[in-house]
C-alpha cells in the first residue's frame, strides 16, 4: 500500500466528503469503499467555528486519517491561511494544497501553487499538491519539499477521466520513486483502473461517488476497479501488438473431418 | 387533557392545527411569542415541490410531500399551483438529463414550449423540465394563517408552559439538548424586488457548484435560495454566499440586474443524519423534528403522524377523574 510522508495508508482510495445527499449516505459510501483517507474541505464550514462540530465529529467517526484541503482558494495567501486553520482544527500537518487559477475551469495556478507549497513545506507542513501533469512543475514542487504529487486526471468535477494519457505516463516515468495520486476528474471505475494500470499509487475521488444515484454502490465499484487495476500493474501486463498471436498453436490442431 | 406543543415554527403550528382538528385541546408554547425571524421556517423558500426534491431526497419525501399543497390550502394559506421549472445554463445542459432521470412528474419543454410559459427564460434556455403539479406558498403568510386559525379557536402562543402534560416537542434545532444526533445545516437566502422579471412559477437553476432556486412572492418580489452548508452557525449571510446566489439569479434572468435587495437572511435547518424528518417518542415526549430543507413540504404529513401518535397515547392514559 502507498506510503505518504512515512505513513502507510490502508487503501489506494482517498475519498472526499462533500456533496453527499446526507451524512448517512456518506458514512455508508465510506464503509463500502474501503477508503484509506478522508479528504475534507475546511473553508466554509469552519467559518462557523464550533457550530460545524456535528459534521466533523461524523468525519472523525469514520476512523480514517484526514487530509484537509484548501479547496476553492484562489490565492497563495488564502491557501496558506486555510492550511494553518486546518492544522489547528484537525491536528494534522497533512494538507492537500489547491490553488485555483481559473474560476471556471478550476485549473491549478502553477505559480501560486509552487509559492504556497514552498511556504507551507518550510513551515513543517506535509504538502499534497494538486497539480497538472506538467513534469517541470512537478520537479519544482519536489524541489521545495513536497514528497507526493497529485496530478489531475481532468478538471475537477468533470468526470472526463484521464485526459492526457501521454502526459500522465511521462510524469509517472519521470519520477518513478515519488508517490503519485490521480486527483480530480474521474467519473467511472474504469478510469480509476486505468490510473492503477499506469502505475499511479492512489486516486482521489469525490463527485463521482457523491453525485452518483447510489453513492455506496459506486464506491464499491471504484474499490473493485482499483484492486483490478493494481493487480494488472503488478502482474506485468503483456505489450499490445499489431499482429494477431493465437494463444493455441495452429500446428498440430486435431483435424475433425 | 391538554397537549403541550413546544415551538411555534412550521412544525409546531401544523401539529397544533392537526391536533385541534382531531378535537384534542392544545397549548402552544414558544418563548418568542410566535412565528418570527428566530425560527428557520421564517426564512424558507416555501416550494411545495415533492417531485423536484426526489432528485436527491428519499422516496418518502416524494410520496408524503404530495399531501402538502391540499393541506396548506385547507388550513387557510394562499397556495399557488403554478407548477415549477428546472433549467440549466447551456454549458451544464447534461445536468438537466440527470435531473430528469432521477425525478418523475415532469414534462420536457423545448424552447417553444418554454416560451409559452416565460418568453424571457426561453431566450436563454433551449430546454427545461416542467413539473406542472407542483405548488408554492409564501412561508410568512402561511405561518400567520396557521397562527390566526389557532387564535380563532382560542389557542394563543404562551411564553412558557404552566403545567406540561403530554408534550410534543417541535423546537427544531433547540431540541439538540434531547436529540443529540440532530445537527444544523446552514442556509442563506435573499429577497429581491425586480418588477421587470416575470417568472411565472418557482424556477430551479441546476449548477454543479451554485444551485439556485427562485420563488415568486407576487408584486415583483422574488426569494432566492439557498445555500446548504454543514454548520449550525446562524449568523448573517456571508459575502461569498450572497455573491453566488445573486450572480446565479443574474445569469438566469438579466432582469435581476437592477433588482432592489430587500433582505438577506440566514439560519440553520435541523436535520438528522439521513436528512429525513421523524416523529419519534423518547422518554414520554413526542418529537417532531429534522425537517431539514422540507419544512413546509413535510410538516403536514408529520403533523398527521404526530396526531395519530397523540391519539394512541391518550387512549393509553387513565381517564381524568373529576372531583
Amino acid at each position: 500500500m502507498p506510503v505518504f510522508y512515512g505513513t502507510e495508508v490502508a487503501s489506494r482510495l482517498m475519498l472526499g466528503t462533500a456533496q453527499y445527499p446526507s451524512p448517512s449516505v456518506l458514512t455508508e459510501a465510506f464503509r463500502r469503499s474501503g477508503a484509506g483517507i478522508a479528504t475534507v474541505s475546511l473553508r466554509r464550514e469552519a467559518a462557523g467555528g464550533a457550530e460545524g462540530a456535528a459534521f466533523w465529529d461524523m468525519i472523525r467517526d469514520l476512523g480514517l486519517p484526514v487530509l484537509p484541503n484548501t479547496a476553492g482558494c484562489h490565492s497563495v495567501r488564502e491557501a496558506v491561511t486555510t492550511a494553518h486553520m486546518a492544522r489547528e482544527y484537525f491536528g494534522t500537518d497533512w494538507i492537500k494544497l489547491e490553488v485555483i487559477g481559473h474560476a471556471d475551469t478550476l485549473q491549478p495556478d502553477p505559480f501560486g501553487l509552487l509559492e504556497a507549497a514552498r511556504i507551507l513545506c518550510a513551515d513543517g507542513f506535509k504538502v499534497f499538491p494538486y497539480t497538472t501533469e506538467d513534469g517541470v512543475l512537478g520537479g519544482r514542487l519536489l524541489d521545495v519539499g513536497c514528497e507526493v504529487l497529485m496530478p489531475w486526471g481532468a478538471p475537477i468535477g468533470t468526470g472526463l477521466g484521464l485526459n492526457n494519457l501521454y502526459g500522465l505516463r511521462t510524469l509517472r516515468a519521470q519520477f518513478p520513486e515519488v508517490p503519485m495520486v490521480i486527483d480530480a476528474g474521474l467519473g467511472l471505475p474504469s478510469q480509476a483502473a486505468r490510473a492503477m494500470e499506469l502505475g499511479f499509487d492512489a486516486v482521489l475521488l469525490n463527485t463521482a461517488v457523491a453525485r452518483a444515484g447510489d453513492p455506496a454502490a459506486m464506491a464499491t465499484g471504484f474499490a473493485r476497479a482499483l484492486e483490478a487495476g493494481r493487480l494488472a500493474y503488478e502482474a506485468d501486463p503483456m505489450e499490445p501488438r499489431d499482429m494477431a498471436a493465437p494463444s493455441t498453436p495452429l500446428l498440430g490442431l486435431a483435424v475433425l473431418a | 387533557m391538554t397537549v403541550t406543543i413546544l415551538g411555534a415554527g412550521v412544525a409546531g403550528l401544523c401539529t397544533a392545527t392537526e391536533l385541534l382538528r382531531h378535537g384534542i385541546a392544545v397549548q402552544l408554547v414558544d418563548p418568542s411569542g410566535g412565528p418570527g425571524p428566530q425560527g428557520c421556517s421564517w426564512w424558507a423558500g416555501g416550494m411545495l415541490a415533492p417531485f423536484c426534491e426526489g432528485e436527491s431526497a428519499d422516496p418518502q419525501i416524494v410520496a408524503q410531500g404530495q399531501e402538502a399543497a391540499d393541506w396548506w390550502q385547507q388550513a387557510g394559506a394562499e397556495v399557488t399551483r403554478a407548477g415549477s421549472l428546472v433549467v440549466t445554463l447551456q454549458r451544464d445542459r447534461q445536468e438537466l438529463d440527470r435531473f430528469a432521470r432521477r425525478t418523475s412528474g415532469h414534462v420536457r419543454l423545448d424552447r417553444d414550449g418554454l416560451a409559452g410559459l416565460d418568453p424571457v427564460l426561453a431566450d436563454r434556455h433551449a430546454s427545461a423540465l416542467h413539473f406542472p403539479t407542483e405548488a408554492h406558498l409564501a412561508p410568512r403568510q402561511a405561518l400567520s394563517a396557521l397562527r390566526d386559525g389557532l387564535t380563532r379557536q382560542g389557542v394563543t402562543v404562551q411564553p412558557e408552559a404552566p403545567a406540561p402534560g403530554l408534550t410534543v416537542d417541535c423546537r427544531g434545532l433547540a431540541a439538540r439538548d434531547l436529540l443529540p444526533d440532530l445537527r444544523g445545516v446552514r442556509g442563506e437566502m435573499a429577497v429581491l424586488r425586480a418588477p421587470g422579471v416575470t417568472l411565472p412559477c418557482p424556477v430551479r437553476l441546476l449548477h454543479p457548484r451554485h444551485p439556485l432556486y427562485i420563488v415568486p412572492r407576487g408584486d415583483g418580489v422574488f426569494m432566492l435560495g439557498a445555500t446548504q452548508i454543514e454548520s449550525a452557525a446562524r449568523g448573517p449571510a456571508t459575502l461569498r454566499s450572497v455573491v453566488e446566489l445573486l450572480s446565479a439569479a443574474y445569469a438566469l434572468d438579466p432582469g435581476f440586474g437592477e433588482a432592489e435587495v430587500l433582505e438577506l437572511g440566514a439560519d440553520a435547518r435541523p436535520a438528522f443524519p439521513d436528512n429525513l424528518p421523524r416523529v419519534l417518542e423518547r422518554e414520554g415526549r413526542i418529537h417532531v423534528n429534522g425537517l431539514f430543507r422540507h419544512g413546509f413540504l413535510m410538516a403536514p404529513a408529520l403533523a398527521r403522524q404526530a396526531a395519530a401518535l397523540v391519539l394512541a397515547k391518550l387512549k393509553e392514559l387513565p381517564p381524568c377523574r373529576s372531583s
